[in-house]
């Protein structure tokens, strides 16, 4: 055993760190510091600073525009641009549909989409949930029918993140309703200028509009706009939320955010102490990093070990990830909470942000309560902790219930 | 010893329940929301016709003798229906500074308009640097010509962009942190001098951030001694917590209640959420919580009276401390028992939660009470702490 990186892994995590700083741009680095949310724009940006470099899709294969690097440096790049901090490249479609395509999806497929994906020419939008499909996703109803060229689209999604500023949607829908509901799905690519598509943003209430309802009455799809087998689309669902479970323990993302209340509780005063030098304050700091540096060993342990699975199989300790990474961004939310203390109080919206009115209370304060009521959605999205745990439960551990 | 309303409390009970069941449904608040400040004012007038608003003050002041039970009935059932009228801020909050330190001229004066709806009040007690000390005062108070002259920054100024009057408090005497020197003055609203700038809190209140520039108050408008102020306020303060406490349950209670009926009535894999038992037992963990929560606010209510400040002070520090920490777990499970629509501005959940997230950030959150306590030696066994020193 060893935990050091070698020295290949060192002076790879240099040069990311020395890129990463030198090419965001800096109104994006301090919109994250500040816990503000990235615009499209300021994703698609840094999308293509990194498209550039040749680090947007790294974790793609060689062919299709990605790198060979090995899982650990798959993870130092991405500890690497959370830290910084800057933006996940454009997310679903880098990181949910680009691999369903490149691994399930026709030649012409592959060649209108994915060089169109890393530079960010369409923006993709992921349409798996519906009002009555939800953690159980299997039961989605959402109708495609074929008629002649074309499947007949009609339904709804909801909780689509970002649809109102989406190309394209990939949709989950029903092809068979007879026999066993898995078995009836299939994958489609959605021009979400079709004729028939209606999205409406949906505002979280803290004030973000970051998901939306998208409406399908009579939508007319290509039939080469479905990837893979007709009926198959289950298996790729599965594929798509396996992808990204590392990452979403979002290790990197909860190191800067214990930087940033430590230089936080560093110039706030507390009944005439500096709160950073409070021990009770800092001893709440440390049983979070404490948890922080076990999950960050879990990750890596994962990471060492998928070199070992089979190509795109899934470590079942990777929804350990998802669950404790979202308890830790909890706590940090709720240790920045701590630091801000009475000037949580004020609303100030992006709108005074950009008339740069004076902010109320510390210049830092505004958006984190905004930022801890959005938090609580991680533990709800990308399969609910509840969810995860009976995954766990079952898969991992061998508990079966009577229900299942 | 009874723990029980009496008859008198339950009608009381009853009768606000009613009022605010007829009149603030979810939609109604929202369209409250979008009237003149930010709240109904008809509603203010309903309050005030049917008692509320002149509770805590004596029958001979031109109230209606209520004590602590009473403000812990009304804020509960203000919690519950999540109300936006500035009940706290005039009559808890400046009612409590005039009930403990104006003269009869000044109750005379203020206590029958706010009892009538006439008057709305704010207290200015929080500054830029003060955190959850009250004692942090920087603004000063110099005596002028048989008067006083005001300079200063007040913030987070709860309604205090609405308020007719606003109580500030101000360094006459001593160092910033001193809780000697420290006076009450009653300020117009709209006093040469004064300025504030509007805002709206997360959870869709208003509060102002106030400026005072040379704001002259002449010797009538001084409450109680100009150099001996502290005690009104840290009581104020400590009943005010108590009033903060009853009014989370409220919130609690109804966050409850909407996740009970929302596992009763959501399906997926074919059967309601409610027949999961791990959902079944995080319902049981949140009826715990909101009971604890409730059993801590009752004896923070019968405390809120008590003379000797060390005692109520254990007492109310308790119980803010509770309450904070059950807001944030009961809190997150009835977001999450929801899943996304818990997430949504449209649905009221959400709105609770933002609620009493602010409840615990006023007048200190859990990690200042849990300290406050803990210096006062705790609320048990405090001897053995005497001995080892
Ligand atoms: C901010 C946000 C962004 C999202 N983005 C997207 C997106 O881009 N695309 C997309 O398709 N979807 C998206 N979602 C949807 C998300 O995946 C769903 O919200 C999630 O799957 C839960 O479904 P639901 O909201 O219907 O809750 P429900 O499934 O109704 O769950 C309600 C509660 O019941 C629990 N529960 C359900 N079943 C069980 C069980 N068997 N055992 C124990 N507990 C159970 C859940 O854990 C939850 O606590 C997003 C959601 C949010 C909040």
């Amino acid at each position: 055993m060893d935990l050091n990186f070698t020295d290949d892994e060192l002076a790879f995590r240099d040069e990311v760190r020395a890129f990463c700083r030198s090419a965001l741009p800096t109104d994006i680095r301090d919109k994250l510091i500040a816990g503000r949310h990235p615009s499209k724009d300021d994703k698609v940006r840094w999308t293509r600073i990194l498209a550039q470099k040749g680090w947007a899709v790294p974790h793609w294969p060689v062919e299709y525009g990605g790198t060979d690097w090995s899982p650990v440096k798959q993870h130092i790049f991405s500890e690497e641009v959370s830290q910084t901090p800057a933006p996940e490249p454009a997310g679903s479609g880098i990181n949910l549909v680009g691999p369903v395509i490149y691994t399930f999806g026709t030649e012409t497929q592959k060649e209108y989409f994915l060089p169109r994906i890393i530079n960010v020419d369409d923006w993709w939008c992921e349409g798996f949930s519906e009002p009555d499909a939800g953690s159980d996703l299997a039961s989605l109803k959402t109708r495609a029918v074929r008629d002649g060229n074309h499947y007949v689209v009609n339904g709804q999604k909801i909780w689509t993140t970002l649809a109102q500023y989406s190309d394209w949607i990939f949709c989950l829908v029903r092809t068979n309703p007879d026999g066993k509901k898995q078995q009836g799905i299939s994958f489609l690519l959605i021009n979400l200028k079709t004729p028939g598509v209606t999205v409406r943003p949906i505002q979280l209430f803290d004030g973000y509009h970051e998901v939306c309802e998208v409406f399908f009455d009579d939508v007319r799809v290509p039939l080469e706009n479905r990837v893979g087998e007709e009926n198959r689309g289950w298996e790729y669902a599965k594929f798509v939320l396996g992808n990204g479970r590392v990452t979403i323990a979002c290790v990197g993302l909860s190191k800067e955010r214990i930087r940033r209340i430590k230089e936080l509780a560093s110039h706030t005063k507390v009944s005439g102490d500096l709160l950073i030098n409070r021990p009770d304050f800092r001893k709440k700091v440390a049983a979070v990093e404490v948890q922080l540096k076990a999950l960050e060993m879990t990750q890596l342990r994962v990471v060492a070990n998928s070199s070992k699975l089979q190509k795109d199989a899934q470590d079942p300790a990777s929804s350990i990830l998802k669950i404790k990474g979202s308890e830790i961004q909890q706590a940090t939310a709720e240790l920045l909470m701590d630091v801000v203390g009475p000037f949580a109080l004020p609303y100030q919206s992006e709108e005074d942000f950009k008339h740069q009115e004076p902010s109320i209370g510390p210049e830092w304060a505004g958006p984190i309560a905004p930022a801890y009521f959005n938090g609580r959605k991680v533990p709800i999205y990308s399969g609910s902790d509840e969810i995860q745990k009976n995954i766990i439960a079952k898969v991992v551990l061998g508990l079966s219930s009577k229900s299942a | 010893m009874d723990l029980n309303l009496s008859e008198e409390q339950r009608l009381f009970k009853d009768g606000i329940e009613r009022l605010l069941g007829d009149n603030y449904s979810f939609a109604d608040r929202r369209k409250y929301l979008g009237d003149k400040h930010g709240f109904s004012e008809s509603m203010w007038q309903r309050y005030a016709e049917v008692g509320i608003l002149g509770l805590p003050f004596s029958e001979t002041e031109g109230g209606f003798g209520g004590g602590a039970v009473e403000t812990m009935i009304v804020m509960e059932s203000f919690g519950k229906a999540l109300i936006l009228e500035p009940y706290f801020a005039t009559v808890v909050l400046a009612g409590g500074v005039l009930r403990y330190g104006a003269s009869d001229a000044q109750k005379a004066k203020f206590i029958p308009a706010i009892t009538e709806g006439n008057v709305k009040l704010a207290f200015a007690y929080a500054e830029p640097q003060s955190r959850y000390d009250l004692f942090d005062v920087e603004t000063l108070a110099r005596e002028d010509a048989g008067g006083w002259v005001l300079n200063g920054t007040k913030s987070l100024v709860l309604h205090g962009e609405a308020a007719d009057k606003i109580i500030v408090s101000a360094r006459t005497a001593g160092d910033p942190r001193d809780k000697d020197g420290i006076g009450l003055f009653l300020v117009d609203g709209n006093a040469p001098g004064l300025r504030r700038r509007g805002y709206p809190t997360q959870d869709a209140l208003r509060a102002a951030d106030i400026t005072l520039e040379n704001v002259r108050v002449n010797a009538a408008g001084v409450i109680g001694d100009a150099a001996g102020a502290f005690p009104i306020i840290s009581r104020v303060a400590d009943e005010a917590s108590a009033a903060l406490c009853a009014e989370a349950v409220g919130c609690l209670a109804e966050m409850l209640a909407t996740t009970l009926d929302y596992l009763k009535m959501r399906k997926q894999f074919g059967t309601p959420i409610g027949t999961f038992q791990v959902l079944q037992h995080r319902a049981a963990d949140m009826f715990i919580e909101l009971e604890q929560s409730r059993s801590i606010t009752l004896y923070a209510t019968m405390m809120a009276g008590e003379d000797d400040s060390r005692i109520r002070e254990r007492a109310i520090s308790a119980a803010k401390a509770q309450i904070g920490q059950s807001v944030k777990t009961l809190g997150r499970q009835a977001i999450q028992l929801h899943g996304g629509i818990g997430m949504t501005m449209e649905y009221a959940i959400g709105h609770y939660f933002k609620h009493i997230t602010m409840i615990d950030t006023l007048f200190g959150d859990v990690d200042y009470h849990l300290s406050r306590l803990a210096a006062l030696g705790g609320l048990f066994g405090e001897e053995a702490i005497e001995q080892a020193n």
